[in-house]
Formats: C-alpha cells, sequence, structure tokens
C-alpha cells in the first residue's frame, strides 16, 4: 500500500489542486476511406469513426470513475483530410467537415481534429480546397478543429501558405462574428506539427501513425504551483528538481489512465503528453507559476527564463516517468485560458511582443490571444511568419492560434466561454509589413536542416 | 483487486462503524486501517480487497458517498493503481 501521506497527497492534488486528465484522444487513419466518390469516402469517414470511437466516451467514464481521477476531454484527431479528399472530385470539403461533426455528436465527444492540410513545401491540389474550405468549415460545425502545417525545419516556411492562411483567419473571423469571432479559436497554424498531439485545436493523426492509437494529454498547474508555494526559499536547481518530481507523479498517473483506457477500447497505446495546461478556473494558471517562483506579473523581465526552466524541468520529470512521452509535453501559455495570463494582460504587464519571446522556449505558440478586428490579413501573416521561423530555426513546434475578433478593439475583451475563456484584446503593431508577406515562394530550409 | 478508501472530516462517533458497514455488506475485506485525528480533523484511509466484491464498483462507490453524506464526511474509493503509479517506481 502506497503510504498514508502519499494517498493524502494524492487526494490533495485531485481535490484542491485541480490535476486532472486533461484529454484522452483516440487517433483514427483514414487512409482507408478515400475514394474517388466524395460522398462513398465520407459515408466510409462516419461508419469507421462511429465504429472505432463506440465505446471511447463510456470506458472513459468508467475509469475515470474506478481511478477516481478526473477525465475532462474525450476527442478524436483524424488523418489530415486534404490527404483524404484529394482524391474526390470535390472542390470544397466543407461536406467532409460537416461528416466529422456528426461522427462527433455520434459518439459524444467535444472535439474532433484533422480539417488539416500539411504543407511545409508545397500545395497539392487537396491541400489548396482544404485550405480554402476552412473559413466555412469552422462556421458552419461545433466540434471540428482545424490546423495547417506551414513550415517544417526541414523544409524551411512555406511563405505562400503563410500569406494565404492571413485570409483564412479573417475570413473565419468574419464569419463566426456572431459568437466574438470564435471560429479562429478551433484554428492553429503550425511550423514543425507532431503527428501524435493529442491536444485541440491541433490535434491530428499523422501519416506515420498506426491504424488507431489511444493518446493522453495530461494537465496540473495548479499541483505545480502549489509544490513551489512550499518552498519559498528555494534556489533554481531547488526548484527545478520539486518540479521534475511533480511532473513525474502526473505523468505516472496519465500513463496509468491512458494504458488502462487503451487496453479496454482494445487499441494500441500511443504517447503521453504532459503539458501544463491551464483553464480559466483559479488555481489552473500556467503564469501563477511563473508569479510563484518570484515575478511581480507575469510577462516582466525574468518571464522567459522562468518559463524555460518551467518547461524544461516538466520534459525532464514527463520523460523519467513514461518512456511514452510525446505530443508537445511542456507548458502551454494561451492567453485566454488562463487567468493569470488574463490579468497580467489588463494590467499591462504582458505584451503580445513579450509573448512572443516566451514562445521560443514554451512547447506551442502564440496560443488564443485576441487582437483588433480590423488587423489586416497581411499583418497576421507576419505572425504566423515570425512564429513559425522562431520552430523551424529552433528545431521545435511553434503554433497561432490568433483571433482577430470582429468588431472589437483594444480595451474591449472577447467571450468564448467555457475552456476556451475570455480575452482581453492586445495591440499589435500596426506598421505594415504587406510587402513582405505578398513576395510569395519559399523561405529556404535552415543550414542544419542538412543532417543526413 | 484492492483499492483505497479515503475518509475526510470532522471527528465524531461512528465513523469506521458506518464506513465498514458498507464493506461488509458488500463482501469487501479491510485488509490495513490507518488514521488520524489533528485537531479534531479525522483522516482514515483503508486498503480493501474487493475480489469477492458481491456488487458492482460503481454501486458500492455510491453507498460510500451517500454515507459519507450521512455523516457529514468526504468518503471516495478509488482502485490502488493510481496511487502506485504515483508514487512507486
Amino acid at each position: 500500500m502506497a503510504m498514508f501521506k502519499d494517498v493524502l497527497e494524492t487526494v490533495r492534488m485531485i481535490e484542491k489542486e485541480r490535476l486532472d486528465i486533461r484529454t484522452i484522444t483516440m487517433g483514427i487513419s483514414l487512409l482507408d476511406c478515400i475514394d474517388s466518390s466524395g460522398a462513398k469516402s465520407r459515408q466510409m469517414i462516419y461508419d469507421k469513426i462511429t465504429r472505432l470511437a463506440e465505446n471511447l466516451v463510456k470506458e472513459g467514464e468508467r475509469i475515470e470513475n474506478e481511478l477516481g481521477i478526473p477525465i475532462v476531454n474525450k476527442r478524436i484527431s483524424v488523418t489530415p483530410i486534404s490527404l483524404i479528399a484529394g482524391s474526390s472530385d470535390d472542390l470544397n470539403y466543407v461536406e467532409y467537415a460537416k461528416i466529422l461533426d456528426a461522427a462527433a455528436a455520434t459518439v459524444g465527444i467535444n472535439f474532433i481534429g484533422g480539417f488539416s492540410a500539411l504543407v511545409p513545401k508545397g500545395f497539392t491540389k487537396g491541400d489548396r480546397i482544404l485550405i480554402d474550405s476552412i473559413p466555412e468549415a469552422l462556421a458552419t460545425t461545433n466540434c471540428v478543429c482545424s490546423s495547417v502545417n506551414l513550415g517544417s525545419s526541414k523544409a524551411g516556411i512555406n511563405m505562400d501558405a503563410v500569406k494565404r492562411l492571413g485570409e483564412v483567419i479573417k475570413e473565419t473571423a468574419y464569419l463566426t462574428r456572431d459568437a466574438d469571432s470564435i471560429g479562429c479559436a478551433k484554428f492553429v497554424a503550425f511550423a514543425n506539427a507532431v503527428e501524435d498531439n493529442p491536444f485541440m485545436a491541433g490535434a491530428f493523426h499523422g501519416v506515420g501513425e498506426a491504424e488507431s492509437v489511444l493518446n493522453v494529454g495530461v494537465s496540473g498547474p495548479g499541483v505545480v504551483k502549489r509544490a513551489l508555494e512550499k518552498a519559498q526559499d528555494a534556489s533554481f536547481g531547488e526548484m527545478a528538481e520539486i518540479i521534475k518530481k511533480t511532473a513525474f507523479k502526473i505523468t505516472r498517473a496519465g500513463h496509468l489512465v491512458g494504458t488502462t483506457v487503451a487496453e479496454r477500447l482494445n487499441v494500441p497505446f500511443g504517447i503521453l503528453d504532459l503539458s501544463l495546461a491551464p483553464t480559466p478556473e483559479i488555481g489552473d494558471s500556467v503564469a501563477r507559476i511563473l508569479e510563484e517562483m518570484g515575478l511581480e506579473h507575469c510577462g516582466t523581465h525574468g518571464t522567459t527564463a522562468a518559463l524555460a526552466m518551467l518547461n524544461d524541468a516538466v520534459k525532464k520529470g514527463g520523460i523519467m516517468a513514461s518512456t511514452s512521452v510525446g505530443g508537445f509535453s511542456g507548458a502551454f501559455i494561451p492567453v485566454s485560458e488562463d487567468e493569470g495570463m488574463i490579468e497580467a494582460v489588463e494590467c499591462g504587464a504582458l505584451t503580445f511582443d513579450k509573448l512572443e519571446a516566451m514562445t521560443s522556449v514554451c512547447s506551442v505558440g502564440i496560443d488564443m490571444v485576441a487582437i483588433p478586428g480590423d488587423t489586416p490579413a497581411s499583418t497576421i501573416s507576419g505572425i504566423l511568419a515570425d512564429e513559425a521561423a522562431i520552430g523551424v530555426i529552433n528545431n521545435k513546434t511553434t503554433g497561432v492560434r490568433v483571433i482577430p475578433v470582429y468588431g472589437k478593439d483594444v480595451g474591449d475583451t472577447a467571450e468564448f466561454g467555457g475552456l476556451l475563456g475570455r480575452a482581453p484584446i492586445m495591440p499589435v503593431n500596426k506598421n505594415d509589413c504587406s510587402v513582405f508577406v505578398n513576395r510569395g515562394g519559399q523561405i529556404p530550409a535552415p543550414i542544419h536542416s542538412f543532417k543526413n | 483487486m484492492r483499492a483505497v478508501v479515503t475518509v475526510i472530516g470532522k471527528d465524531r462517533t461512528g465513523i469506521i462503524y458506518n464506513v465498514s458497514k458498507i464493506l461488509a455488506e458488500n463482501e469487501v475485506n479491510i485488509e490495513d486501517i490507518s488514521q488520524t485525528v489533528m485537531h479534531d480533523f479525522f483522516t482514515m484511509i483503508m486498503l480493501v480487497d474487493m475480489s469477492n466484491m458481491s456488487v458492482d464498483f460503481n454501486v458500492l462507490k455510491n453507498a460510500l458517498e451517500t454515507v459519507g453524506e450521512d455523516i457529514g464526511m468526504s468518503i471516495r474509493i478509488q482502485h490502488e493503481d493510481l496511487f502506485n503509479a504515483m508514487h512507486t517506481i
């Protein structure tokens, strides 16, 4: 039997510090659903998802009950739809998004990811049609998430995609203007996208993956903050050690849940992504961890260093705890989903440029940041290019999920509700970058891509 | 299959009686008990064996939670695996 204090520690983590399994995400390959008839292909997609994921929610809830640890989301990721739909004669892929939405509703999950295209080095016919379909797809579905991989350390950055996606984000914002442009919250533009990420909106089932797998995302910023609270005078080395140990315990819980669910669904266990993913609830914030280290507000000088240490220590603890660590594994910094980040923006401590610097040392990128609705598409493309450059040059994943909130400006707040939270509109640089963005072509692969 | 029962709340008479009664009624064997009382705050942890359990896990869980509400304590039952995973290498 685990020791008395260990049992109490676990119970406290779950009850008071919001330790939870953030998501169990079933990856499903749709490669065998390719057909020259779009209608036939979509029927196969619906049938396959509803067959394989039939018991996902039921088993998830059962294990949640037995282990007494919440599993917040049950989700599905599929093969990028551009690869599946490309063989059809369809000129618009919105119907594919709708069939994914219908399958998601049937199996009772809250998000399905994979309305995606991979274009780091160029477009296929299917990629172009999919990208053009994104605004309407996100405006007419509830659960579908979309992503595009527009650059990689091996291929460089597809600047034609960067330019087009700035426009796509604006169109999506306009089509979902009645709900604070929420469609943009379901779209991520990646560089170096990972193929086994269980977190939305960027989850898709990579082509190198098995027929079907179960990936798990674990969270727990509150647990890390609480652990650091108890060590007020700790040095950096001691803090890193505390974070590592905490990350280890959280990861082990996630590994147990993942392997158990996978076994019961009779699919292989894929990866465990230990990412400190905040929610808008008090006590579930990554910003507050950084402040616990001694910063007055997240965003002040020292924030990048604090985040770098946190991210690295989380990875080290996770790697020791499970041989199947994958996805992002680090710390997320979505503004609208983090109560501490929101406050830091509102009091002027956290700026857009500081967020960009922070993304160079943490798992993802500019995430859930609301910007003025009149921001030009070319400026959004400039933001995408900057983030992609950070990822491509530093051999890491970066993503951008910005919401140019239609009709709103600095001083206003966008309300998304639920886990997506609320976001104060942040100012962006007003100087024009359209000549740069409009050049077209490819930013060549960096020198360190030539390892072969 | 074993589970851990955690009982936390303000100390009063009959806590162990009430919890163990439910366990006995459902053929769940208590293997180990640790408890402490600090400043009127009662904490008890039981390791129980459910191999011969006569009901479904959820039924037992609900019964324990109901008795917890009746006597004003928080009572949880969780599979032992979670604690072993998190606290042992």
